[in-house]
């Protein structure tokens, strides 16, 4: 028995110049707010940009783009919807407002159904929202997307650099390129983060001070942009990504 | 048309397994399809028929539907799916991306979405057979 869905993935990902997970060990870091935010800062640099949210049992990019009442068009596959210049896929077209309760082999089903549905056409960058972890999600992708990148995220917590000291050493021995890390929520100086990621000979892009007026900006992308977390961001991108 | 992708799937996967095992012609592939992602035939059947290359000129796609058996994981309960009990919004989403079964389907006995596919859940390649 063959699934044939896994052969025409890469097909369908070839017209896609950069593909960027961007992962962390730990939730709440800020994942999906870099990944939302790197995707429109790219598409108004003039990029050709897709975001795609593979955190499938806790989708949020959708609520910070503020995208509401949107479909895919059914087009021999799925053709994801233009948001904010960038073409955007979630689970949550499907998924509503409901909860899904999702198990590891399911996740992995999804996930190869819409890699192999979906039609992205040509890109110059497809920015991935990774759930936390190093489990199925980010085992997959590294399985099905033999030209992925990761953008590291984490916060100064030690907490959260023991996962992501792990992430780096798991994708360095599988010589998967690491794009950079970044440290999110930074509140005090230190070089700790920077020494550490440096010392694993992984590009430091630069951190973002913790913004307490994030919250309010979320669902509206101009405000996003404007906050401290935005343009401390794109500078970062600007910097780094060239 | 959804079906159009999976028949782009079929076609490179059998036209990649021929090409390993060395087959000049493909003569048969028997596909699965399972009653969850409501797979519409004709169009499958028709999507294969535009999609085929040389390879594929006298093969003949026989296509089986599969009924799809879900167990619950939490009181062991066995059902099979009902496209007719849902409505047409919900069975659509499934039909896109199956595992969207566990936000709209529970157990009929006792109501967790904790379940499991035991078959017919998509699409998969049973045999291929072809001229050396």
């Amino acid at each position: 028995m063959t699934d044939p869905r896994i052969s025409i993935i890469e097909e369908r990902l070839k017209g896609i110049s950069n593909i960027i997970a961007v992962s962390s060990g730990k939730g709440g870091v800020g994942k999906s707010l870099i990944a939302s935010l790197l995707a429109v800062i790219l598409a108004r640099k003039g990029y050709k940009v897709g975001l795609f949210d593979l955190d499938f049992t806790s989708p949020s990019t959708h609520v910070i783009l503020g995208v509401e009442g949107l479909q895919p068009k059914e087009e021999k596959g799925i053709i994801p919807p233009q948001v904010h210049g960038l073409k955007f896929m979630s689970i949550v077209y499907y998924s509503g407002d409901y909860a899904s309760p999702l198990r590891g082999a399911d996740i992995s089903n999804a996930l190869i159904e819409l890699l192999a549905i979906t039609r992205w056409n040509t890109l110059d960058f497809l920015i991935i929202d990774m759930p936390p972890g190093i489990s199925d999600a980010t085992l997959d992708i590294i399985r099905l997307i033999k030209r992925i990148n990761f953008l590291i995220v984490t916060t100064p917590s030690q907490l959260a650099f023991e996962t992501v000291r792990k992430l780096i050493n798991l994708l360095s021995e599988l010589k998967i390129p690491i794009v950079g890390v970044i440290e999110n929520m930074k509140m005090k100086e230190s070089r700790f983060i920077q020494q550490q990621v440096e010392g694993k000979g992984v590009t430091f892009w630069g951190e973002i001070p913790f913004d307490t007026m994030l919250e309010e900006a979320i669902g509206n992308v101009n405000k996003l942009l404007t906050t401290e977390f935005g343009k401390k961001l794109e500078e970062l991108v600007t910097k780094n990504l060239k | 048309m959804h079906e159009w992708a999976l028949a782009e799937a079929v076609i490179s996967t059998v036209s990649q397994i021929a090409e390993k095992e060395g087959l000049k012609e493909v003569a048969e592939v028997e596909i699965k399809v399972g009653e969850l992602q409501q797979i519409e035939l004709d169009v499958l059947e028709f999507a294969l028929s535009q999609l085929k290359t040389l390879k594929f000129k006298n093969a003949k796609f026989n296509i089986q539907t599969v009924k799809a058996e879900l167990k619950c994981r939490v009181c062991g309960y066995k059902w099979l799916f009902k496209k007719e009990k849902m409505n047409e919004e919900i069975a659509e989403a499934i039909h896109f991306v199956p595992e969207i079964a566990h936000t709209y389907i529970k157990c009929p006995k006792c109501g967790s979405p904790d379940f499991e596919i035991l078959q017919g859940r998509g699409i998969w390649l049973e045999s291929i057979k072809g001229v050396k």
